[in-house]
């Protein structure tokens, strides 16, 4: 079973990524912002990230940015979620070595279909 | 404390096979009475009460149900059928009213609970006018079981007692 | 896929709540001077997250609204747009806006359509100036994003007879570092249609100077079959400037389609083509919310009756984790002494006794501790309260022309919920006085020789088992003589009496007492000081008042830390106990009858200290046959204070003093009265707490 950190500094979306992939079977843990997920990629091994961008803390792009230089996180898919539209944000994401994107509004089932890609 | 409670098993009681209604039957003096079975959260046995000041005689006081405060009325004294002496035998029944939106829980002390009786609806009879000695507004209707005249209480109107006893005090 | 979107609305709408409130205090300690980037970043993060949760969970209205907003943070944030005072005042209307919006949805009721509309205008015309009409993509744009947009059709009709796709994938040698894997695109596009593929492995150098980690390969894909080409452009759009890649239409080769034949790696043609493949997740399918997640709720609140939701909204509590982690941490504390003292029991002997002592004092702690720990999840920072303040002080200051800073100290103390939700009125009512009547305007205030602008102090602390509320202002203080004069002349005090200071600004607090000469639309709303202290009383609290003429005014409010456990004197009157708050007690006496006075056809009073106090006799009054007590020399006295009234409780004897849990009589039963509530002892027993405030009233009949 995969498992996946969901960092979201939105209770309600937060709930809603970790239910909808708990749903589909994936190992779910929750962290509230850039902080207390690096913090927990660090005490366990994550197959995947999905994370928010905007946070109190530390932002979903330094998130990402973090990981990436973690041997045990440099080819771990990482995904941001993402309400900017403009390929600015996602550029930024991509260079911090983001996998992809993930526009919100998404619902239960386009947020399955994604992680099936990366996850196999 | 009541070590013998009895706790009703709803779910096993809960099916009312088509137009049957099931009843928990119990004695006042020489009369038997029956409730809605759903009505029914338990069965306990007389504790002592503390009692409510300024209340009507047959408000007996209130108890601790699990950290609840539960009124509990007697009902030969409700229906002014004269006084029992309260014994370890005699019982509380547990009643549960009100709708949906705020249910209340309530202690009716009876002489002694008899059976629980199935009573297809079309043999329930509008209770004709008793006289004085029982108020019909809490009957909602009779039937008889075995030979013997039950009469089945309307719940909500029996222990919607409030107003009433608010006026008197 | 059966998520329930409805189960996360509550949550979703609590956090709106949080964040609007979080948006409006930064709105209102926005400097226009000076502008704090991260100040600016916490009020868009606000916007932000309203507008992602509700386009999720499917309030487009919402989210069109809040995109707005956003825009507008945004460019105040990037520094394109100046911070104006007329800017942060819309923004402030539209966060009022979107909190009555929100709580209609929450509600179920309709939104004020109207009302919205207007705001959304004002914001429009902040955004883009008075011709608001030049520029309105980004509304559109962001309806777009809600409505099902068929996108699933194979698009554009040129390209109808599509045979494949011929895909030159070269990925550049970072490209795993990024997470993308190709296999898994070459998976997704086999599933689009039957996929041939030739790998190029020129580029793979010796194997001394392999780098296990980069990519050399290269590939050439062939996928065929009718495809949206959108469908293939998605599968790479992650790794658009990460690889080199040209995807050629076979049928299509004559058709110039600039989004199809792009290099990858040009990401301003991306930015330009708005959404296409990017947000094709979002497009394919209807917005989250459908008509299935709104009947689900439905059951759930058939109660169309407005008190209901009222009380539905206040039902949850959020609890900081590490509550629960003491408070679980305190139950296994608790389940290893039960284990021990079973184990004591099981083999009982008179040599184990200190064992069970010491058992049994360690239950007592525990179970206390536990006690303390459940009751603190019910506590909350009084910040909720304090946090609706620098608005009101906001609003009313400018209506009023005067120029008040209000200043929050403790905002962080800990208070029951309960006291949170019906604190809120009266320290509304008292800031309101202060503000029209307390602070001067400016010009009295520099002529007074004080700073131009008038401060408002709104404090909290702890103290003893209470809470500590004080509101303290440097206005003009209180005139005591204006106030008794005011007193004679209604008739409240005797022309001729002399009265300590305290005493003269309790008069403020009678009934029918109200200082303000004019009654204006900010304070005099129709209740006075004497409805504010009954409300604080109601709370088991009090409140004083001190003040200094020119200097300024203090109020301070002593409230219970919990509505759900209270100080209470066990009393008998015969074999009944009841149990007095100890709040209200001021002291218990013996008396003698010499000291007793009884005035025909008003009772018995006895005199105490120049003052004579009524007594109650409690067995008389609630009909105890049992009492043991019938001359007042047998028993004892309880002096008590309700509402401003002293009385004696006559009661057989006092009973021990101990901290009650209060239980609600009327949950089962009904209100009685002279009673407030009732608790339960240590035997299981029921006993009932007298409503001091009620047992006068009772026995005044």
């Amino acid at each position: 079973m995969a498992s996946i950190l969901a960092v979201d500094d939105s209770a309600s979306m937060r709930k809603m990524v970790s239910l909808t992939l708990k749903s589909a079977g994936y190992d779910v843990e929750e962290a509230v912002d850039g902080v207390d997920a690096f913090a927990k990629a660090q005490s366990r091994q994550f197959d995947c990230i999905v994370t928010d961008v905007n946070m109190p803390n530390k932002d979903g792009i330094t998130l990402i940015k973090d990981l990436r230089l973690l041997s045990n996180y440099k080819f771990i898919p990482m995904l941001m979620l993402t309400t900017e539209s403009g390929a600015e944000k996602k550029q930024e994401g991509k260079a911090a070595g983001a996998t992809g994107w993930i526009v919100k509004p998404f619902n239960p089932d386009q947020l399955i279909k994604i992680l099936k890609k990366v996850l196999g | 404390m009541a070590q013998e409670d009895i706790q009703v098993n709803k779910h096993q009681l809960n099916k009312r096979t088509g137009n049957n209604m099931q009843f928990l039957s119990f004695t006042l003096g020489n009369e038997e009475y029956g409730v809605d079975i759903l009505r029914v959260q338990e069965i306990r046995s007389w504790e002592p009460v503390s009692r409510i000041p300024n209340v009507a005689a047959y408000e007996k006081g209130v108890v601790n149900l699990r950290g609840s405060i539960v009124p509990i009325i007697d009902l030969r004294e409700r229906f002014n059928l004269g006084y029992a002496e309260y014994t370890q035998l005699t019982v509380v029944v547990v009643l549960q009213t009100g709708d949906g939106n705020k249910i209340r829980i309530t202690g009716v002390v009876v002489d002694s609970v008899s059976d629980v009786v199935d009573v297809d609806k079309a043999r329930i009879q509008s209770a004709p006018d008793f006289g004085a000695k029982v108020s019909t507004e809490f009957i909602s209707g009779l039937v008889s079981v075995n030979d013997r005249m039950v009469m089945l209480l309307d719940v909500d109107k029996l222990l919607k007692l409030d107003d009433v006893t608010q006026d008197e005090s | 896929m059966s998520i329930d979107m409805a189960q996360f609305h509550q949550v979703f709408f609590e956090e709106c709540f949080e964040g609007l409130e979080a948006m409006e205090s930064g709105l209102l300690n926005l400097d226009t001077g000076d502008i704090d980037s991260e100040a600016i970043n916490v009020i868009f993060r606000g916007a932000h997250s309203i507008k992602g949760g509700s386009g999720t969970f499917g309030f487009s209205n919402v989210a069109d609204f809040t995109h707005i907003m956003e825009t507008l943070l945004d460019e105040m944030r990037d520094g394109r747009r100046q911070v104006t005072q007329a800017a942060i005042d819309v923004l402030l209307g539209s966060v009022d806006c979107l909190r009555e919006m929100i709580t209609a949805i929450q509600q179920e009721q309709d939104v004020d359509e109207t009302r919205v509309a207007e705001q959304k205008s004002a914001l429009e015309v902040e955004l883009y100036g008075s011709e608001a009409s030049v520029e309105p993509s980004p509304v559109n744009h962001s309806i777009a994003m809600e409505t099902p947009v068929a996108m699933s059709e194979p698009a554009p009709a040129q390209q109808h007879e599509h045979q494949g796709y011929e895909i030159a994938f070269t990925p550049y040698l970072t490209l795993l570092q990024t997470g993308n894997d190709p296999v898994r695109m070459f998976r997704e596009l086999a599933e689009l249609g039957e996929l041939t593929a030739s790998v190029n492995v020129q580029d793979i150098p010796d194997f001394y100077e392999l780098n296990p980690e980069a990519c050399y390969l290269a590939w050439d894909l062939k996928v065929a079959g009718d495809i949206a080409e959108d469908e293939v452009n998605e599968i790479f759009d992650w790794v658009k400037g990460d690889c080199e890649l040209e995807i050629q239409s076979l049928a299509a080769k004559p058709v110039k389609d600039p989004v199809a034949h792009i290099p990858a790696i040009d990401a301003e043609t991306l930015s330009n083509t708005p959404e296409s493949g990017i947000s094709e997740p979002a497009a394919i399918s209807p917005p989250p919310v459908t008509e299935d997640a709104v009947n689900k709720m439905a059951p759930q609140k058939a109660e169309p009756e407005p008190a209901k939701t009222v009380t539905k909204s206040s039902s949850t509590i959020r609890v900081d984790t590490a509550k629960i982690d003491t408070l679980i941490n305190m139950v296994g504390e608790l389940v290893i002494t039960q284990s021990m003292l079973s184990l004591v029991g099981e083999h009982f002997a008179m040599n184990k006794e200190s064992q069970l002592k010491s058992g049994l004092a360690q239950l007592e702690r525990h179970t206390r501790e536990l006690q303390q720990s459940v009751m603190n999840i019910r506590m909350l920072p009084i910040s909720f309260v304090f946090s609706r303040f620098p608005r009101l002080v906001h609003d009313i200051s400018s209506k009023l022309g005067k120029k008040i800073e209000l200043k929050l100290v403790g905002e962080n103390t800990e208070v029951d919920k309960a006291v949170v939700e019906l604190i809120n009125d009266p320290l509304v009512h008292l800031i309101r006085n202060s503000l029209d009547h307390g602070i001067e305007m400016p010009a009295d205030r520099i002529a007074a020789g004080k700073p131009e602008t008038g401060t408002i102090e709104l404090r909290a602390y702890h103290r003893g088992g209470h809470i500590v509320i004080e509101i303290i202002d440097d206005g003009r203080g209180l005139n005591k003589d204006k106030i008794k004069a005011k007193a004679i002349e209604k008739g409240l005090i005797d022309k001729h009496s002399t009265l300590t200071d305290k005493q003269v600004f309790e008069l403020i607090f009678l009934p029918g007492f109200s200082t303000a000469e004019q009654l204006t639309d900010i304070s005099g709303r129709g209740v006075g000081m004497d409805v504010v202290r009954k409300n604080i009383q109601e709370l088991g609290g009090n409140i004083e008042i001190t003040s200094e003429l020119d200097k300024g005014t203090t109020i301070s409010i002593h409230l219970p830390l919990t509505l759900a456990i209270l100080d209470g004197q066990s009393v008998a009157v015969g074999d009944e106990i009841y149990i007095v708050p100890l709040v209200s007690i001021i002291e218990s006496i013996n008396i003698t009858e010499k000291m007793l006075n009884r005035v025909a056809g008003k009772g018995e009073t006895f005199r105490l200290r120049n003052e004579y106090i009524p007594i109650i006799r409690m067995h008389e009054i609630f009909n105890v046959q049992s009492a043991k007590a019938s001359q007042l020399a047998e028993g004892i006295i309880v002096v008590v204070e309700g509402q401003g009234m002293r009385c004696g409780l006559f009661v057989d004897d006092l009973l021990g003093q101990q901290q009650v849990v209060i239980k609600s009589l009327e949950a089962n039963y009904k209100r009685v009265e002279g009673i407030s509530g009732a608790t339960i002892l240590g035997d299981g027993s029921v006993a009932l707490i007298l409503d001091i405030p009620g047992l006068v009233r009772l026995s005044n009949r």
